[in-house]
């Protein structure tokens, strides 16, 4: 026991500066220094003598801290008159000053005016203590309920996870007391049977049988997150992300993501794929939970909703663009926290994106993934991999887009690559380029996209400009606790980051979708019929945001009325609005017939928090 | 040498001043008493007590200290030849003789060598001399407790702190103490761990002693060289010793009063002893061997040195280890028979238990209850040992109710164990300071730093006060329902506040029948409150310092309070006076426990040991030593033939009363325990913390693997099996509320209490 580390015993004794600086403060001029010394001395062992006596008062008080108050009982203890006024709950203010030579520690007490404090309106009254109960076992077993820590705490998870050889550490191994009913298994791990030297070396085994209640939990979980009822998805990724007893349902969690994401991909099921990605982000936002175990299951089916060729059954209309791009800040969020220099996630994942980048053959789908995936890893990494190559990848848009008869797809694709690499690539420009941005220096940089890029990288100097200015602008933000999939403006020709919340942007134009190259199954929109249009809320709150419209709305809500395949539209809508909360789609189906809605009339608004933006949609009657 | 010499007489002239007293020896005339009084003294009653009838001896020895007194009086007024006279007279023996020359003559090898030398060295009455002048000074320890109250109490703290006067050439001791080191570094091993011992208490006392004389830097030297090397179970005292660099720092140091006024007890195996003797003789270390004479007890017994472990086990107590005479008493640690009540069985309840059909197993059981109760046990006290109040009425139906309770109880153990309900105090910003919680579990009680009791009520049912005086009169007292009516509903509420105190409450308990509430604060009161009006009693005045717990007897009436004064009080309810005071610890009194029978009083101390006092006659009958920090929870076994007890450095420790041996020890909390209760059968025994947890251990598969055969009864030299892992049966976190207190329902639910932390 001797060995034990032993804390260093100190005989510090107080400056002899300090008896100077307090006899002054009461009157006392000079003193000799002699006096200084034997009253440090003494006043040191004082104090020190005091301190012993009040962490007694801590101990009794069953505080880790010791309070002012404790000082003031040990005072008391001597005899001592205790101080007044230096209440203090948790911690002494005292400042540091020094000059003129002086060190000095005081409190600092602020003049107060009287007036201030009678015309304050009263602060709260603070709550009453007040008793609560819960189960802390049952029957030997900790229930995971919010009340309870996290059966496995997180750092606990890691280190199993990282060094599964390392001992448990005391007072942690809850892994033990769980098994503690299961006699065989408490021999292999526990901290203090060195006899078994060998045993011991041995990963801990940990059970995953679930309980009666997890195992409906599970269902419950895994049904509302990929069936149709938008309300209760919430609720279960609410669920996922906020429950800390989920550590023993992971594996099952993951399983479930990789199998789902294998099936859908196959059948271009991109709703389900969404769902899917928005169970991993619930599951990686859980504070209680350390993925790293599951992440080779994991991994795999986020790259694969990032680079897939296909995710959807229509290529050219649905918005499988929104899903990779989601999938690929799930792939960022995941290679900043889990990556480490044994797994190298992030330099193997950016090899993989630059591979099939860098192929001739990659379809333009597959080419946008890599490209979203290895942008959202940092400006670090456009830096270094996508700007050099910028004039290459603008050659090939050209190719497509001026080129001779391509395919529709490709020309989409083409379009959406181009503007997202203009997105990414012109923040990145705007903070490393110097200026003067001019189109022929950009031209010559970067090819068939330097104009197009200049422009870009000189709005988005201006708008950091504005930025600044309007730091001070009131403005308001809707918050809404759970984030979601935004499918950002699809229909908009891109205009700039969709990720910059403070900016209120106005969409520069339009663009329908419609007439589009229709299948012949579909009826086509009848777009004399009606017109949508983007309309302003009221006067008084076109500061704060603008409604934004999503142009497929309106073909959709046509096909409701026009008596369409409800089944099928109400699986496109999933598509198309599994970023909308859920009350927007059912809003879109309530509306009641067009004869009925007045001319001007707003059927549906929805507020997606990833942009910070309030979507309506209007219709005007014209007949 | 000669400067040695003169300081050890000093030494043992200040001794006597004191010692005297307490023998009822010679009177006032001594004061200016020459060395060999003293001396004569500690070396002619030793040789008595080897003999080991100590009855005769007294006699013997008040009448030679009279004329030993009397002869110094000869001799200082240089009447020599009423000297020689005296002494032909008396007959007193060449020995003494000798011995005084020397002493007087201050040359020779020093006093110490040469009164050995008079013996003849022999071992036996070294260890008397020891252990003679042991009983004398902790006589006059006894005399003067240590710090009761008002300065007159103290004792004189001048001539406790002149033992420290002697005089050695400050720069040797630095030379002693390293020879000494050497010298037990090198001896076998089996003895280097025993002979490892001194090192503590002579550290402490030689570093005391130069600072005493005044060598400031010597000290701090000193303090710097070796205070690494104590054992790290040592360091708070170490740390307040690092403190006191100047002799006025001395005046009114407890700790250091402690170290003064009792010895040092070492237990140390007699060939280990001899080869310590026998070193400090050849090098005429005289320094070192007048501490250990002066200022350690050192018991020694035959056979087998104790190893490392084993010492590690007993020792980190502020005075070293118990005596063993110390807990050789007998403790009449056995239940006290119940008093039969008739059990109505034509209950409701019983038969809608019988109607889901067990009724089999109940009715055998209840036999086999009533029939051990019929019993007398041999080790329990007699019944009327301590005067118990008589049962009400009302307590024979809680008595009913417990045993109805009882019969539903689940039998805990390693695989059936409790469920834990556990009770946080919302909002209590870090103030909550004691909880306690009523027998039948339907009350809580807070203490809180800011001087409030708060009462809860945590069945549906509602606190309710008796109404006002005025009102009590307007009712009708003849109706059946008067004691309903008496209460008063519109003020009823779950919880109460009782305020009175002005100081934060650290002790609080309820009383058997639920009727009062005792609390104790740091305003050095302990105040009794009625649950039926909700105000306060009685305020017992008697520690004038904070007073850091307080409970109420098993069978209620009593009750024991301890804190800062280092006394622990018994009291009854209808006395403001104390009935018992148990002085004895060394320090704070942290925590006080009523055994079950409620003859024996439990108290745990900062002084890191246990005692256990017998309410009947006051008397210490139990010294447990072991703890390497202050005392914070205590719990008696059901059966009450064990003590469990916790600590601030995480261990929780078993000890066997009967025997008076430690008896198991279980590692793995990592901060102050401040709950321990065994389950209601005493098959489990549950442990809160600081660390934040609730750990449940077998505490039946403790006791069972214990052996107490007849020679580690008899030496005390514990073994202790490393099987903390194997008994722990559960740990349970809670998020950042720091267990304070712990409750078995009767139904063995496990209640636990804490304040959240956020």
């Amino acid at each position: 026991m001797a060995e034990e580390r032993r804390q260093k015993q100190c005989s510090v004794v107080l400056p002899t500066e300090s008896m100077k600086a307090m006899a002054e403060s009461v009157g006392v001029g000079q003193l000799q220094e002699e006096s200084c010394v034997a009253l440090s001395e003494e006043v040191s062992y004082r104090i020190k003598e005091i301190a012993q006596d009040a962490l007694k008062f801590m101990h009794h008080g069953k505080r880790r801290k010791l309070t002012t108050s404790d000082i003031d009982n040990a005072l008391k203890l001597k005899n001592v008159e205790p101080l007044y006024g230096f209440q203090s709950q948790e911690f002494i203010p005292f400042r540091f000053a020094s000059g003129g030579g002086r060190e000095l520690h005081f409190y600092e007490e602020k003049e107060v005016d009287l007036s201030d404090i009678i015309n304050t309106p009263l602060p709260r009254v603070p709550l009453d203590v007040s008793l609560k109960a819960h189960w802390l076992s049952i029957e030997g077993v900790q229930p995971a309920i919010p009340e309870n820590p996290p059966p496995a705490p997180k750092e606990q998870q890691k280190t199993e996870s990282t060094e599964p050889l390392k001992l448990v550490k005391p007072g942690q191994e809850e892994e033990s007391t769980i098994q503690g009913k299961n006699q065989g298994a408490t021999a292999a791990d526990g901290k203090g049977q060195y006899l078994e030297k060998g045993l011991m070396r041995l990963k801990p085994r940990s059970t995953h049988e679930l309980s009666v209640e997890q195992q409906l939990y599970y269902k419950e979980i895994t049904e509302a997150c990929v069936g149709s009822c938008e309300a209760k998805r919430a609720e279960a990724l609410q669920s996922i992300a906020t429950d800390p007893g989920l550590y023993q349902m992971l594996p099952r969690f993951s399983t479930f993501i990789s199998e789902g994401v294998r099936v859908n991909v196959v059948q271009n099921n991109l709703a389900l794929l969404i769902y899917l990605m928005r169970m991993v982000k619930a599951l990686m936002d859980n504070p209680t939970l350390y993925l790293e175990k599951y992440l080779h299951e994991l991994i795999p089916a986020v790259v694969t909703c990032i680079v897939s060729k296909q995710l959807c059954l229509r290529p050219d209309v649905d918005n499988h663009w929104a899903l990779r791009d989601f999938a690929a800040r799930l792939m960022a969020q995941s290679c900043k926290t889990f990556s480490t220099t044994t797994n190298n996630i992030q330099s193997r994942i950016t090899k993989t994106f630059t591979k099939s980048w860098l192929d001739d053959k990659t379809q333009w789908t597959t080419r946008y993934g890599c490209i979203a995936g290895l942008s959202e890893l940092g400006p670090d990494v456009i830096k270094t991999l996508i700007l050099p190559r910028l004039a290459v990848e603008g050659a090939r848009i050209k190719a497509v887009m001026e080129g001779p008869v391509v395919s529709n797809i490709d020309k989409i694709g083409a379009d959406h690559v181009q503007s997202l690499l203009l997105k990414h690539c012109a923040s990145v420009i705007a903070k490393t380029r110097p200026l003067p941005d001019n189109v022929e220096q950009y031209r010559t940089d970067y090819g068939y996209l330097g104009p197009m890029l200049c422009s870009h990288v000189v709005k988005a100097r201006t708008q950091a400009a504005l930025q600044a200015q309007q730091v001070n602008r009131t403005t308001l933000t809707i918050t809404q606790p759970r984030p979601t999939l935004s499918v950002s403006q699809s229909g908009l020709s891109g205009s700039g980051g969709p990720r910059t919340p403070s900016i209120i942007k106005v969409p520069s134009s339009l663009t329908l979708m419609s007439p589009r190259p229709g299948t012949p199954s579909q009826p086509s929109p009848p777009a004399t019929k009606y017109i949508v249009m983007a309309t302003s809320a009221g006067a008084a709150s076109t500061q704060q945001f603008k409604f934004i419209l999503c142009t497929f709305w309106c073909y959709d809500i046509f096909l409701i009325h026009s008596g369409g395949k409800k089944s099928f539209l109400h699986h496109k809508l999933g598509n198309y609005l599994a970023n909308f909360s859920y009350a927007v789609i059912y809003s879109c189906v309530r509306v009641p017939t067009p004869q009925l809605l007045p001319p001007h009339c707003l059927i549906c608004t929805a507020f997606c928090p990833c942009t910070n933006r309030l979507y309506g949609c209007f219709i005007q009657h014209l007949l | 040498m000669a400067a040695v010499q003169g300081g050890l007489i000093d030494t043992e002239e200040e001794k006597d001043i004191k010692t005297e007293p307490a023998n009822d020896g010679c009177g006032n005339n001594n004061n200016n008493n020459t060395a060999n009084d003293g001396r004569l003294l500690n070396a002619s009653p030793g040789s008595i007590s080897s003999g080991g009838s100590n009855k005769p001896a007294t006699g013997a020895l008040e009448d030679q200290q009279t004329l030993l007194a009397v002869l110094q009086f000869l001799k200082k007024n240089n009447l020599s030849e009423s000297v020689e006279i005296l002494r032909r007279e008396a007959g007193l023996s060449e020995d003494t003789e000798d011995s005084k020359g020397l002493d007087s003559s201050g040359a020779g090898s020093g006093g110490a060598a040469g009164n050995v030398d008079s013996e003849s060295g022999d071992a036996n009455s070294l260890l008397s001399r020891v252990s003679v002048s042991s009983s004398a000074v902790s006589a006059s320890a006894v005399q003067a407790p240590s710090k009761a109250g008002a300065g007159e109490d103290q004792p004189d703290v001048n001539v406790v702190l002149s033992a420290y006067s002697q005089q050695g050439d400050p720069a040797l001791y630095d030379v002693y103490y390293s020879s000494l080191k050497k010298f037990i570094e090198s001896v076998l091993d089996c003895h280097r761990a025993e002979l490892s011992q001194v090192f503590y208490p002579l550290f402490v006392h030689m570093y005391l002693e130069l600072v005493y004389n005044n060598h400031e830097n010597e000290a701090k030297a000193f303090f710097e060289k070796f205070s690494g090397d104590q054992e790290c179970y040592y360091e708070d005292d170490l740390r307040v010793l690092s403190g006191m660099t100047k002799k006025e720092h001395m005046r009114g140091n407890e700790t250091l009063l402690d170290f003064r006024t009792s010895k040092f007890v070492l237990r140390i195996s007699r060939d280990s002893y001899q080869l310590l003797k026998r070193h400090l003789q050849e090098r005429q270390n005289n320094q070192i061997w007048n501490i250990i004479q002066e200022h350690l007890y050192i018991d020694i017994f035959d056979g087998m040195p104790r190893s490392k472990s084993q010492i590690d086990a007993m020792s980190g107590s502020l005075a070293g280890e118990a005596k063993r005479e110390a807990n050789k008493a007998k403790v009449f640690y056995g239940l006290l028979k119940e008093p039969e009540i008739e059990v109505p069985l034509d209950d409701e309840d019983e038969e809608a238990e019988n109607e889901e059909g067990k009724p089999k197993k109940k009715k055998p059981k209840k036999d086999s209850m009533g029939s051990k109760s019929k019993k007398q046990d041999p080790n329990a006290p007699s019944q009327n040992r301590i005067p118990l109040p008589e049962l009400k009425d009302s307590d024979k139906l809680d008595k009913i109710m417990y045993m109805k309770e009882a019969t539903k109880r689940i039998r805990l153990g390693p695989d059936t164990l409790p469920s834990i309900c556990f009770y946080s105090f919302l909002n209590a910003y870090q103030g909550l300071t004691a909880v306690d919680v009523t027998d039948d579990s339907s009350l809580i009680a807070g203490g809180f730093a800011d001087s409030t009791v708060r009462v809860w009520s945590v069945t549906p049912k509602k606190l309710r006060k008796v109404k006002s005086a005025a009102d009590l009169s307007l009712i009708d007292k003849e109706s059946d329902d008067v004691l309903e009516r008496i209460m008063d509903e519109k003020t009823a509420s779950e919880s109460k506040i009782l305020y009175g105190h002005s100081g934060p409450v650290y002790g609080i308990s309820f009383s058997p029948d639920r009727n009062y509430l005792l609390s104790s604060s740091e305003d050095g009161t302990v105040r009794l409150w009625s649950l039926q009006t909700f105000t306060c009693l009685v305020g017992y005045k008697g520690h004038n310092y904070p007073v850091w717990d307080t409970q109420f007897s098993p069978y209620g009436y009593y009750f024991v309070s301890g804190g800062h004064d280092r006394v622990a009080r018994l009291w009854a309810t209808d006395h403001y006076q104390p009935l018992r005071m148990f002085s004895g610890h060394l320090a704070d009194i942290t925590c006080t426990r009523f055994h079950p029978n409620s003859n024996y009083v439990a108290t745990g101390s900062s002084d890191r040991t246990i005692r256990l006092w017998d309410v009947l006659n006051g008397n210490c009958v139990r010294i447990f030593t072991g703890h390497k920090g202050p005392i914070h929870a205590l719990a008696f076994s059901p059966n009450g033939k064990f003590l469990a007890s916790g600590a601030t450095d995480g261990r929780v420790l078993l000890w066997d009363i009967g025997h008076g041996l430690m008896i198991g020890e279980l590692k793995g909390h990592t901060d102050t325990i401040y709950s321990l209760k065994f389950s209601r059968d005493g098959e489990i025994l549950a442990s809160g913390s600081m660390d934040n947890t609730v750990r449940l251990w077998d505490a039946m598969k403790a006791f069972d693997d214990l052996e107490t055969d007849d020679f580690t009864a008899a030496t005390g030299h514990i073994h202790l099996p490393e099987n903390s892992q194997e008994l722990l049966l559960g740990t349970y976190m809670s998020k950042s509320t720091p267990v304070v207190h712990l409750h078995f329902t009767r139904r063995n639910l496990l209640l636990a209490a804490g304040a959240y932390n956020p």
